[in-house]
Formats: C-alpha cells, structure tokens, sequence
C-alpha cells in the first residue's frame, strides 16, 4: 500500500495550503478543486491513489474526491500526452474554423479525438466553449495556455515548438 | 481580442491600453476606487447605496436581467455571516466579454464587488473564474494582490469600520457552474449539481449562509453607476434597460469581439461595428444572447435593437449578450446538431428529463444531419422538448430546448429537406469555405 503522505511534494502541499487559506476554516473541501488540479500538474494524470492522498490532505472522503475529479472535463483520470491539445469545436467557433482546425491537427498527428500519438508526445481533445469566441479558433494547450486565431500556420507553429 | 469600436465607454474606458492598462495604478488614475473612497468617507447606508443602483436599473448581465438592486435588498439585514460572490465560470457558447473584463480591467470588478459588499453587509467574497482561463485567474489574483496591499481589501478598509476579503476560485470545465447554485457547490469543494429553489442564494448560499451572486459585467457596471448616478446610467439606455452593455460578437463577421454600446442600440448598428458580413456574404440567422438563446432569421433580427425588451418581443433572449452571427454557408441542421451535443455533453445528470432529454434531442438532430432523419422526428424533438421544459431544478434543460425547437421552427424547410434528401441544403463544398480556416484554392 502506498503511503499516502508520500504521494504529494512539498512544493505541493504548499501550494494547496495557499488554496486552504481562501477558505473559512472549517471549510478545507472548497480547496479540492485547486488540490487536485496541482496535483495533475505534479503527477501529469490523477490515478485514484493521487485522489484519495489529495482527498486524505483535505480530510474528505475519498469517494468526495473522486466526484469532483470526474466530473468536471479538465482533470485526466487517464494518462494523457505530454502536451494535451483541446481544440473547441463549439457552434462559435466552428463558424470561424474550429472544427477544420481540430481535422487538421488530427491528420498532422495522425490520431482522433481521445487519442495519444505513438510516442507519447501527443494527445488530443475536443473541447466545449473556453469563453473565447471572439478568438477563434481556440485551442487549449495542457488546461492552461489558450492559443487563439489558429490558423493552417499557428497550428504548424504550435506543433513544431511542441518538442 | 481588445475592444475595436464602442459607443458611450463605460466598462471600456480602461481597455484601450491593452494587456498595459490592468493594474491598480492604471484603474486609479482613470478615478478607480474613488467611489469606494466616497462611500466610506461619507458612511453612507446600505439602503441609500441600494436605492442608488435600484434607479440605474442595472439588470443582471449574465443572462437573466433580474434587476441588480433588488437583488441585494433581499439579503437579510442581521445575518451574521454573509457572502458574495462573482460568477466568472463564462461558458455559454458564444459569451466572451468577463474574460476581457478580468483580462483590461479587473480592478473594476474588485471594486464592484467590495461595494456590493458594504450594501449587503458581507465579510468575505469570492469570484469563480471559469477553468479555461488560467491566464485571467493568475492577473484577478495578481490585482487582488495590489487592492489588498493598498488597503481596498482586508480589514478596516481605508481606515473605516468595514472589512471584507476576497479570492479567486479557479473552475475546471463544467457550463453547469455557470448557474449560480452550482457554482455555490463547486466553491464548496462539491460536483456542481444546482440546488432547488428556494431557498435562494439571499437566502441559503455558500455555506448555507445569505449570499449575493451577480456576474462580472453587473459588478463591473457598480463603480460607473455610482460615479454618474443612478438617474444618469439609467438614460444612457432605454427605459427598463438601464446603461450600456457589452456584446460579444462572434461568427461570420469581419471583427469578431466585444462592443461596448448603449442598451437600445440597433443590430443593424452593431453588426456594422463589427465590420459586417465576413466576405459580404448575406446574413442568413442570429442567436443574440448566448447558445441557450432561441434563433433569429436575418429579416426579423435586423428589425430588433440590443435590449432585453426588443429581443424578448422577437422571441428570443437578450441573455449574456452574445451575438452569434451566422451567414448563407450554414447549415441550420449541423449547427444545431453542434449545439445539442453540446448540451448532452454539459447535463449535470442530476434530473432525468434534461439527463435523457438532452441526450434524446442530439441523437435525433444527428440522425437527421447524418441523412438517416425520419419524417416524424421534426415531432419527436419537439415533444421530447415539451417534456424538458419547466420540469428540471435548473434551466438548463431549458437552455437545450430553446435552440432545438427554434431552429426547427425558423428554418422548418432546412430540416425536411435533410430528412428527405438525406443531405445538406447548403452545399458541402460552401459551407467548407464559409469558416474562413483554408485559403481560398488550399486543399
């Protein structure tokens, strides 16, 4: 059994204690969200063990945890790529290319939607609204990075710099 | 994409530096936090400062326009613990505008909320900033970072008897959030299930303690109201619709991006502002008020001014002020089609007839966009509507309905000639190039 304390760093617990601290103190839960988004960053995917040490930080439930890790789109409950691409297909932006970008990075990588490339660099997602439109197309690059106006050459450009 | 063209700058005045007009030293020497400065000042009551924002007629600009300062008088006077709260979690297809607020002008936002704060007596706030903007959490938290450090937040602000704190709260991609109950649950550290109502949030918030909720660009709008007056902001619109608003216009127009103009503006005025038709080619339909909104063809839109009134009497919704405009190279049945997944994709799952309806409509629409629609299905979606409507905790499955029998109702002869023809009205071939993503003569 892994021993739970173990599975956040340091850098870690320091940052969710920042989170903790927006929170009135009998109200640790309301930092799960932020716990568990630094420890995808850490972990580069959220496996249940990682669930239930962020969970176990925050003195949830497991099970509480978990219900928040999977239902909301951002958090990976599978390994994904080093860089996860989301390209927003929503009606706004398949107006001004959203959905010609998304093929277009597909047969660039030669993969679909919820697919990994063969080395791992690569995994793509179609994405609903990132509140961008005016931007389109709009692309997500690992949940953080938004990337607007990707046109044929900023999508060249983005994959090249990808390494 | 920064402001192009405005009318009447209100909320807009800071954005024309760019990404180098955010900070607190910008805001202040554009006159932030001097109405804050004079309400402490001056002590004045939360009931004056309520009955101000009454008469601007400030109407809630994250879709329903329920009017702000009646919102805060609900909140109960001796509750010893109160909240508000900021909804940022901007995910209804089409609405762009509180990312550019966070983004040009977050200090407005700060100091929209501190007020509301004094006027319902809440010690701690919170804005939940949607998940896919991490660039515009990490500036709100930046800007919080400098109100704090200059004394606009903590405690005893500014020397007063008044103290208030606030945070930023990242989502992480869930539209549902967007709904304010939801959004209490998600700050809670919960799946963002909305709550039924009532009590409402005045009542049972965050916490299970009173809280006022408002979006982004209602708080944005406090600092200016107070600054002109009520009466004064109130006349810059019409009657009934208080001020000027943001659009975010997005689709096939020459500048997509936010216009700040006066409520009662013509469409026609707008979509000017916005360059005009992309390519010159003919308006063929609008959803001005977010993706939830009902479709407008082109003749019965360019008649509408952008205010709650008029857009309602067309038959469609103001909402978040997202005008999605779209040309002759759409087809009605894949745009929908588009739109309904998007709605299955978003159902929270909590109430049956949004959880399968919501499903139910999308696998219809995409049978018929996939040339296997049946003559009866143009019935069948509208009775699996029937039964969604008005049946469900949120509105969201309301917000599913809308599109779904407006489109049918509206471009009824699009639909049919799919379910017979077994393909698109429009050719394939124009609506590859309507998008503008290939250059002309490009594979």
């Amino acid at each position: 059994m892994t021993n739970q304390n173990d599975m956040l760093s340091p850098e870690a617990i320091k940052k969710i204690d920042r989170e903790v601290a927006k929170y009135p103190a009998d109200q640790k839960q309301s930092a799960v969200m932020a716990a568990l988004v630094i420890a995808q960053d850490e972990k580069g995917w959220l496996s249940k063990e990682t669930i239930a040490a962020v969970a176990g930080y925050l003195g949830m439930a497991p099970i509480a945890a978990y219900e928040v890790a999977s239902f909301y789109n951002m958090y990976d409950l599978q390994p994904v790529g080093k860089y996860k691409l989301t390209v927003c297909t929503n009606l706004p932006c398949a107006l001004s290319g959203g959905v010609h970008a998304a093929d277009y990075v597909k047969e660039k990588l030669g993969i679909d939607f919820n697919e990994t490339t063969a080395d791992g660099r690569f995994t793509l997602k179609e994405g609903e609204c990132m509140g961008a439109c005016g931007d389109a197309p709009v692309m997500l690059v690992n949940n953080k990075r938004m990337c607007s106006f990707m046109l044929p050459e900023q999508i060249d450009k983005l994959l090249a710099e990808c390494k | 994409m920064a402001l192009i063209d405005t009318i009447n700058p209100l909320l807009t005045t800071g954005w024309s530096k760019g990404d180098a007009g955010w900070s607190l030293k910008d805001y202040e020497a554009r006159g932030g936090y001097v109405q804050l400065k004079r309400i402490l000042a001056s002590k004045m009551t939360q009931d004056d400062l309520i009955a101000e924002v009454k008469k601007s007629v400030l109407r809630g600009r994250g879709g329903a326009g329920f009017p702000t300062g009646l919102k805060w008088s609900f909140m109960p006077k001796a509750a010893p613990e109160k909240y508000v709260v900021c909804n940022t979690d901007e995910g209804e297809p089409g609405t762009f505008k509180d990312r550019d607020l966070m983004r040009f002008d977050p200090h407005s936002v700060i100091e929209g909320m501190i007020i509301a704060a004094y006027a319902v007596g809440a010690k701690l706030g919170y804005n939940y900033i949607h998940g896919e903007i991490f660039d515009m959490y990490q500036r709100f938290e930046e800007a919080l970072d400098q109100a704090r450090a200059a004394g606009y937040l903590g405690n005893n602000i500014l020397g007063s008897d008044f103290s208030f704190d606030l945070f930023a709260h990242h989502g992480w991609g869930a539209y549902i959030c967007g709904e304010e109950t939801g959004l209490l649950e998600s700050i809670e550290g919960k799946k963002g299930q909305p709550r039924y109502k009532p009590p409402f949030p005045a009542n049972f918030g965050l916490y299970g303690k009173p809280t006022t909720i408002n979006n982004t660009e209602t708080f944005a709008a406090i600092p200016f109201i107070l600054g002109m007056g009520g009466e004064a902001y109130l006349n810059l619109g019409k009657p009934n619709n208080g001020g000027t608003k943001l659009f975010s216009v997005s689709g096939h127009v020459n500048r997509p991006g936010n216009y700040e103009v006066p409520m009662g503006t013509p469409f026609a005025k707008l979509l000017e502002m916005a360059g005009g038709m992309r390519g010159g080619r003919k308006l063929k339909a609008v959803i001005p008020g977010g993706s939830s909104a009902p479709v407008l063809p082109a003749d019965i839109m360019m008649e509408c001014t952008m205010d709650y009134d008029s857009i309602a009497k067309a038959g469609s919704m103001l909402g978040s002020g997202a005008v999605i405009v779209m040309d002759e190279t759409v087809c009605m049945v894949k745009a929908l089609e588009r739109l309904s997944y998007f709605y299955f994709e978003e159902s929270c799952g909590q109430c049956t007839p949004c959880r399968e309806g919501s499903g139910w409509l999308y696998r219809v629409v995409h049978r018929i966009e996939h040339g296997e629609g049946r003559p009866e299905d143009l019935d069948l979606l509208n009775r699996v509507t029937d039964n969604m409507m008005g049946k469900t905790i949120c509105a969201l499955a309301d917000a599913a309905a809308f599109p779904v029998r407006s489109f049918i109702k509206h471009f009824k002869s699009e639909f049919e000639y799919h379910i017979e023809n077994k393909k698109c009205l429009v050719d394939p071939e124009v609506q590859r190039a309507g998008s503008g993503f290939f250059k002309a003569g490009a594979a």
